[in-house]
C-alpha cells in the first residue's frame, strides 16, 4: 500500500526537491504568471513573490514535523496528539476542496494550450489531458508521479533558463518582428492611423465611402469622462478580382480570398470606376490629437451575431480567419537607437522601467452593439515604462481622480489579502504535503524542501524575463494570456515552441497528478475508513484510491471546460486562499499551542472551507460569471483570505478553549483555591 | 540529532523549531514591508533605487534572493551538532540571525 499512495517513502531528498518543484510550478507559474507580467507589467510578478514567499513556512515550521509526525497524509500529523476520528474526516474533506480548487486552473491551462497546437476544441484538450492523467495516476501511483513531477521541473528550470537567455539576448526592441505563422504579410503590415475631424456629432473621416453605423463610449465612473471612444463605420476597401465573382481582399495585413456566387450573401462587391470594391464594416478607436483634431486608429474586433456566426474583423471566423497578435514596444530610450541589442538581467528590466519607454498593452473592451451582436474589441493601450514596470495595472492601489474612499480600501484590502493568501496557502497545499512522505526521514524532508526553494526561486526570477520578453515580442494572443509562453518561444523559431509547448503539458501532467494522487490518499486513507468505521484491506484502499482518481480526473475535465477563459493564476490564488484558510492555521496551532484541542482543529478547518468557499462564490469576479452585475456582488473583494484566515484561527482558539480538558495543573491550584476561601 | 540532551532542556527538534521560527518571523517582516510600500506609497516603487531598477523590481527581486539565502542558512544552523561541548555553537547562529 505504501509503493501506491507514497512510494515506499523511499524517494531520494534531492529527487524529491526537484520533484516539488516540477509538482508545485504548475501552468499557474509558467503560463499564467507569464501571461500576467505581459498584460499587466510588474503585478503578475506579485505572484511570483508570494508563491515563493510561502515556501518559507513550508521549509522552517511545516516540513520536519510533517514527517516526524504522520505516514501517509497530512491528517496524521494533525491527529498525532489527539487520535481522533474528526480530525481525518474535516483534513478529508479540505484536501478534496483545496485539491479542486486547484485542479480547475490546470484543467483550463491544458484545453488553452492544445486548442492552438493541434486546432482542435479547448474540450477537447481538457479531455485528452484529463485522461492522460488519470491513466497516470490510476495506474502508476506515488512512484510513476514523483518522476513525472521530477522530470518536469527539471526540463522547467532548464527552458526557462533557455528562453530567458534568448530574451537577454534580443533585448529590448521596437523593431517590428511578429512572427505570425510565418507569413512575411501580416509581419509587415501596420495598424492604420488616420487623421478625422469632428463636427458637432458628425465624424468626417479619410475612408471610403465612408458612414458611421454606431459610436460607443466607455465611461470613467469615477470622473464621468469618457476614456475609450470607439466609432463602427461602414465602408469600402480594394478587392482584387481573381476570377469571376472571385476575389481578394486585405484584412489586417490578412490576404483573404472570397467569392460572390449565390449562396454566399456575407461578401457584398460595389463596383466604382470599374473597379471592384468591398464593403466593410469594423471598428475604430477615436483618440484627441492636437488643435482639436483627432485620429482614428484600426483596432481588431470579434462579433458574435444573434445568430450564432462569429465575425473576425469583419470576415466570418474560420481556421485562415483569426485575430491577430498584439502587444510590442513602441518606444526607447534614444540613446539605443531602434534596440537595445543583446543586455544584462539588470539592464534589460531598467530600460523596460524607464519612463521614455512605449509598452503597447493588449486590452479588451465586451459590449452589445445597437444590432444585438456581442462584440469585443482588442487594441493597444500605449503605457510608459515606468507605469508597467511598478505595482498598479492589475491591482489598482493608487486613489484615481474622484474615486470614492471605500473604493480605494476595497482595492488595498484585495491586494492585501491575495499577498497574505499567497504566503500562508503554499505549506498548506495537498499536493505539497504528500511529498513529505515520500522520503525515508525528517532530515531528507529538510532538504529536500531546500532543494525546492532554490529551484523554484531561480524559475521565479525567470519568469520576469518570459513575461517581459512576451510583450516585447509582440507576439501575444489578445484573447487569452495564458498562452503568452508559447508565443514568446515561437518568436524564436519552431523548435522552441515545440519544447516549450511539450513541457507546458508534462507542467500540467505533473501537477495534476500530484492533486489527484492526494484526493486518493485522502479518501482511502482519512474519509472511507473513517466513515464507515471500518478497517479496510490494504488492496482495498489501493483500488479505492484508483478508482477515486478517476473520478476525480473526469470532475477536473467538467469544470475545466466550464472556466475556459479566466487566466490561470487568478484561480489558482483561490486555491491558495482556500488552503491557507482550511489548512494553515491547524497545522501551526498543532505545532505550537498546547492548548489546541482536537474539536478545535475541526471546527477550524470547516469553518476555514466553508467561510473562504461562500466568500468566493459571492465575489464580485463570480457574479460576472453567473451573468450578474460585479457590482452587486455580495462580498465586495474577489480575495477571501484576508477575512476567511484570522476567522479560521479564531475560531480554534475559542473552540479549543471552550472544549479544553482541565490539565492537571490548573485542577490543584483550583484546588488550592478553594482550600484558601475555606 | 536526535538525541536528547541532558544539560539543555532543548531538544533537537525544539531548536530546529526556535530556528525555523525566527526566521519565519524576520522573513514575514521583509515581506510584510513589501506590501505595505506597494499598498500604501505606490508611487514610490516606480523610484529608481539600486543598478538602475526601480523600487518594486528590486524588492521584489530581492525578496526571491534572500528566500533561497535564508534557505541555505537554515540548513547550515541545523546541522551544526547540538551537544553541549558546542553550546557556544548553538549560542552564535542566534546572535547571527538577529542581527541579519
Amino acid at each position: 500500500m505504501g509503493g501506491y499512495f507514497v512510494a515506499n517513502s523511499s524517494i531520494n531528498w534531492g529527487v524529491n526537491g526537484i520533484a516539488f518543484a516540477g509538482s508545485y510550478l504548475s501552468v499557474a507559474s509558467f503560463l499564467g504568471i507569464c501571461g500576467l507580467i505581459a498584460f499587466f507589467g510588474y503585478d503578475g510578478f506579485l505572484y511570483s513573490i508570494g508563491f515563493l514567499a510561502g515556501w518559507i513556512i513550508a521549509l522552517f515550521v511545516i516540513a520536519e514535523p510533517m514527517k516526524r509526525m504522520g505516514t501517509f497524509t497530512f491528517s496524521d500529523a494533525l491527529n498525532h496528539r489527539f487520535n481522533h476520528r474528526g480530525i481525518h474526516l474535516a483534513a478529508g474533506i479540505s484536501v478534496l476542496v483545496v485539491s479542486l480548487f486547484y485542479l480547475v486552473p490546470q484543467m483550463v491551462g491544458a484545453g488553452v494550450l492544445i486548442e492552438p497546437l493541434l486546432g482542435i476544441p479547448h474540450y477537447w484538450g481538457v479531455i485528452i489531458v484529463g485522461t492522460a492523467v488519470i491513466l497516470i495516476v490510476a495506474v502508476g501511483g506515488m512512484t510513476s508521479t514523483t518522476y513525472v513531477q521530477f522530470f518536469n521541473g527539471g526540463l522547467l528550470l532548464v527552458f526557462a533558463a533557455i528562453l530567458t537567455g534568448a530574451v537577454l539576448m534580443r533585448g529590448v526592441t521596437t523593431a517590428n518582428r511578429v512572427n505570425e505563422e510565418g507569413s512575411t504579410d501580416l509581419q509587415n503590415f501596420q495598424y492604420q492611423e488616420i487623421s478625422a475631424e469632428l463636427a458637432g456629432e458628425i465624424l468626417l473621416v479619410d475612408l471610403f465611402d465612408a458612414q458611421v453605423i454606431e459610436r460607443y463610449a466607455t465611461v470613467d465612473s469615477n470622473t464621468g469622462m469618457e476614456n475609450l471612444v470607439l466609432y463602427h463605420i461602414s465602408h469600402l476597401i480594394p478587392a482584387t478580382p481573381l476570377a469571376e465573382n472571385q476575389y481578394s481582399v486585405s484584412i489586417k495585413g490578412r490576404t483573404i480570398p472570397f467569392s460572390t456566387t449565390a449562396g454566399d450573401s456575407f461578401w457584398y462587391v460595389e463596383q466604382m470606376d470599374g473597379l471592384p470594391y468591398l464593403r466593410i464594416q469594423d471598428w475604430w478607436r477615436l483618440i484627441p490629437g492636437e488643435d482639436g483634431a483627432y485620429r482614428l486608429i484600426e483596432t481588431q474586433f470579434r462579433a458574435v451575431r444573434p445568430d450564432g456566426m462569429v465575425i473576425i474583423n469583419g470576415a466570418p471566423e474560420d481556421s485562415s480567419i483569426r485575430l491577430r497578435q498584439v502587444g510590442g514596444i513602441s518606444s526607447i530610450p534614444a540613446i539605443h537607437g531602434q534596440g537595445t541589442g543583446a543586455v544584462g538581467p539588470l539592464k534589460m528590466l531598467s530600460v523596460m522601467a524607464d519612463p521614455e519607454t512605449t509598452i503597447l498593452q493588449p486590452r479588451s473592451v465586451v459590449f452589445t452593439s445597437d444590432a444585438g451582436d456581442r462584440i469585443t474589441v482588442y487594441y493597444n493601450q500605449p503605457v510608459s515604462g515606468s507605469v508597467f514596470m511598478r505595482p498598479g495595472l492589475l491591482f489598482p492601489l493608487e486613489a484615481k481622480d474622484g474615486e470614492p474612499a471605500t473604493t480605494t480600501l476595497l482595492n488595498r484590502l484585495n491586494f492585501i489579502s491575495l499577498m497574505l493568501a499567497l504566503f500562508l496557502g503554499t505549506a498548506a497545499l495537498p499536493h505539497i504535503l504528500i511529498r513529505y512522505y515520500t522520503v525515508p526521514d525528517p532530515d531528507a524532508a529538510r532538504k529536500s524542501t531546500i532543494v525546492a526553494i532554490i529551484s523554484i526561486g531561480l524559475f521565479y526570477i525567470f519568469t520576469m524575463y518570459l513575461g517581459v520578453g512576451a510583450i516585447n515580442s509582440g507576439a501575444l494572443n489578445p484573447e487569452t494570456s495564458n498562452m503568452s509562453a508559447p508565443l514568446l518561444a515561437r518568436s524564436f523559431g519552431e523548435i522552441l515552441f515545440a519544447m516549450i509547448s511539450g513541457i507546458a503539458f508534462t507542467t500540467v501532467l505533473a501537477t495534476v497528478s500530484g492533486l489527484i494522487m492526494a484526493a486518493s490518499g485522502a479518501v482511502a486513507h482519512d474519509l472511507m475508513s473513517n466513515i464507515s468505521r471500518h478497517t479496510f484491506a490494504d488492496n482495498t484502499k489501493v483500488l479505492v484510491g484508483r478508482i477515486v482518481a478517476v473520478v476525480f480526473g473526469i470532475i477536473g475535465v467538467i469544470l475545466g471546460i466550464f472556466f475556459r477563459d479566466m487566466n490561470v493564476s487568478f484561480l489558482v490564488g483561490w486555491a491558495f486562499a482556500v488552503a491557507a484558510s482550511a489548512n494553515l492555521p491547524a497545522l501551526v496551532m498543532m505545532l505550537f499551542w498546547k492548548k489546541t484541542t482536537a474539536k478545535g482543529i475541526i471546527a477550524s478547518i470547516l469553518v476555514g472551507i466553508l467561510s473562504s468557499v461562500t466568500l468566493i462564490l459571492l465575489s464580485p469576479d463570480m457574479w460576472a460569471r453567473y451573468g450578474l452585475n460585479p457590482a452587486h456582488a455580495p462580498m465586495p473583494i474577489n480575495q477571501p483570505g484576508i477575512v476567511t484566515i484570522p476567522l479560521s484561527f479564531a475560531i480554534l482558539v475559542v473552540v479549543s478553549l471552550a472544549t479544553a480538558k482541565k490539565s492537571p495543573e490548573t485542577t490543584k491550584k483550583l484546588e488550592v483555591k478553594q482550600s484558601i476561601e475555606v | 540529532m536526535k538525541q536528547k540532551i541532558t544539560r539543555s532542556h532543548e531538544t533537537s527538534e525544539q531548536r530546529k523549531s526556535n530556528i525555523g521560527v525566527r526566521m519565519t518571523i524576520l522573513y514575514a517582516i521583509v515581506y510584510s514591508g513589501f506590501v505595505v510600500l506597494s499598498v500604501f506609497f505606490p508611487a514610490l516603487m516606480g523610484v529608481e533605487s539600486i543598478f538602475g531598477l526601480n523600487l518594486a523590481i528590486a524588492y521584489g527581486l530581492a525578496l526571491i534572493v534572500i528566500a533561497i539565502i535564508f534557505a541555505i542558512i537554515y540548513n547550515l544552523l541545523v546541522r551544526i551538532p547540538n551537544t553541549p561541548n558546542t553550546s557556544q555553537a548553538l549560542q552564535q547562529p542566534d546572535t547571527e540571525i538577529s542581527e541579519d
